[in-house]
């Protein structure tokens, strides 16, 4: 039935409309660039909208099972992968932007072995690795079924990243605390539907 | 207060176009790209237009308390703040700073000193003349910019109030006021408002702490801690609170705000220190800012920030990596 309904979606525009809005963030930084209204100090301001999109695509990647889920339509899944591989490119970004705009390609020994909130965030995109390089139709076929439990490492990236934005934080946590309700709606509505056992990575199911 | 009001149109000589902005226009009557987008920023646009706003004061320059270090441009200086009195984003004080109304302004003087009272702020300064100066500024989050300020010695205003011998540290408030400063409305604040800072009654009076009314030669905009903020170039920024209402001679070490939230990160002293990192990040370096994209500007962290000289004796015998 799924299948009949994605035939008669009109997929291929959608998906390049959707690829296209995803591009927007990068769009919107590159445009600050060039306008030169990023303030005094542009790196760290791009570098944190890479991270926020980062992260705002795995909530977003993250949503498309609940979506299936409550409307009944398969087609969602169609984007699913495009979503996680924004995800990935958007936190690649962000973490060449912190080597070179924050870090300057210093202390990076200390950085990384010493610093909590860098550590959780490179935990976060380490995980995201595997399942971006996972992440083709081949791929999917020669795993079989170890394909599913593999990326169920989104949910620790997606928990790590979190964790890597809560800890940056000096005073006010109002926004972590949004993006944390966010996250546990998401994370808790896949308890709910299938139990503790499927946000556990890695178990054969 | 010696405040000279002047048409909007009167140039003074303090607001001599910063040269950033003024090689801007060149390039822009040049036609480059570059030039064009840097125009397109409001304060940049501002300050070429009608000047850097404010009331202009009149001060005496002080070189022997100035680096000749590449001033940040006003823009720079007014719109990227830490003020989280007013939201925790860097552009949230200019903003939503022009909320608070500091006309008319008073500090309460309080504990150990003879002249202990209300003071309307005029009062406060009357018998001292303005200077300028162009200090460092070093955030804990590393990154610096050189800020030319006009304002009093703390010293001589401490002085004048009368601290007893039993004043062993002074203490500082901001203004708490969440109907004029939105970021004390925020439900997930971590800062028990209002903002405290103190000093030890030797730093306080050394003669490089600094309460600065204006910057620029302009009267401060609020972002910056209008009307009357501390600056002790020494120490991280946050050490230099903003917007005073308070000022208490004090016995005993007050409790400051930083201190508070986390006292693993942030000491009562602060001072500038790149052996001593932030256990979040290094403080080996810092970024002058404004930054380049492509440059990311990064120069080493000196010592007190480069004024060893005047206040490394202050903390002679101290294991600054216990006292941070």
């Amino acid at each position: 039935m799924a299948s009949k309904a994605s035939r008669q979606f009109p997929y291929t525009p959608v998906k390049a409309l959707v690829f296209l809005t995803c591009l927007i963030p990068l769009a919107l930084i590159g445009w600050g660039i060039q306008s030169g209204n990023l303030g005094p100090d542009p790196g760290q301001t791009i570098t944190e909208a890479l991270g926020i999109a980062a992260f705002q695509f795995l909530l977003i990647t993250l949503l498309i099972s609940p979506l299936r889920k409550i409307t009944g339509w398969a087609g969602w899944l169609r984007f699913r992968r495009m979503l996680g591989l924004y995800a990935f490119f958007y936190a690649a970004l962000h973490v060449l932007a912190f080597l070179q705009f924050i870090l300057g390609w210093f202390d990076l020994w200390a950085t990384f072995t010493k610093r909590p909130y860098i550590i959780a965030g490179g935990l976060a995109f380490l995980l995201m690795a595997p399942l971006a390089a996972t992440s083709t139709r081949g791929m999917m076929k020669r795993m079989g079924r170890g394909w599913k439990p593999l990326h169920r490492l989104i949910y620790s990236s997606a928990l790590l990243a979190w964790v890597h934005f809560l800890w940056q934080a000096r005073s006010d946590v109002t926004e972590m605390m949004i993006y944390g309700l966010v996250l546990a709606v998401l994370l808790g509505a896949r308890v709910y539907w299938s139990g503790f056992s499927t946000l556990i990575p890695l178990r054969r199911a | 207060m010696l405040i000279k009001r002047r048409p909007s149109w009167a140039l003074s000589e303090s607001e001599v176009t910063p040269e950033s902005v003024y090689l801007n226009r060149r390039k822009f009557m040049a036609g480059t790209m570059a030039s064009a987008a840097a125009l397109t920023m409001p304060g940049l646009l501002r300050a070429e237009e009608g000047g850097i706003p404010g009331d202009s004061l009149q001060y005496k320059a002080m070189p022997a308390f100035s680096t000749d270090e590449k001033k940040a441009p006003y823009p720079a200086i007014t719109s990227y703040n830490n003020f989280y009195e007013f939201g925790t984003d860097k552009g949230d004080p200019a903003r939503y700073a022009d909320a608070m109304s500091v006309d008319p302004w008073s500090v309460s003087v309080e504990g150990e000193c003879a002249k202990t009272g209300a003071y309307a702020l005029e009062d406060l300064l009357k018998p001292h003349q303005y200077q300028e100066r162009i200090y460092r500024l070093r955030c804990v989050e590393a990154w610096s910019m050189v800020i030319p300020w006009v304002g009093v010695p703390l010293a001589e205003v401490l002085a004048s109030l009368e601290p007893t011998s039993k004043a062993k540290y002074v203490y500082f408030e901001t203004l708490h006021d969440p109907d004029q400063m939105r970021g004390q409305r925020s439900m997930f604040s971590v800062i028990d408002w209002p903002y405290r800072e103190g000093l030890r009654m030797d730093e306080a009076m050394n003669e490089l702490s600094f309460l600065a009314i204006g910057l620029y030669g302009k009267t401060l905009p609020n972002q910056n801690g209008a009307p009357i903020r501390l600056v002790v170039p020494w120490k991280y920024g946050f050490k230099s609170i903003k917007s005073i209402v308070r000022i208490r001679f004090m016995e005993e070490r007050p409790k400051t705000s930083w201190e508070m939230i986390a006292p693993e990160e942030y000491g009562f002293y602060a001072n500038v220190n790149p052996e001593v990192d932030h256990p979040r990040w290094s403080q080996k370096r810092e970024r002058r800012l404004p930054s380049g994209l492509l440059s990311p500007n990064w120069i080493e962290t000196v010592k007190f920030n480069g004024y060893g000289e005047q206040v490394a004796h202050l903390y002679k015998g101290m294991d600054l990596s216990r006292y941070y």
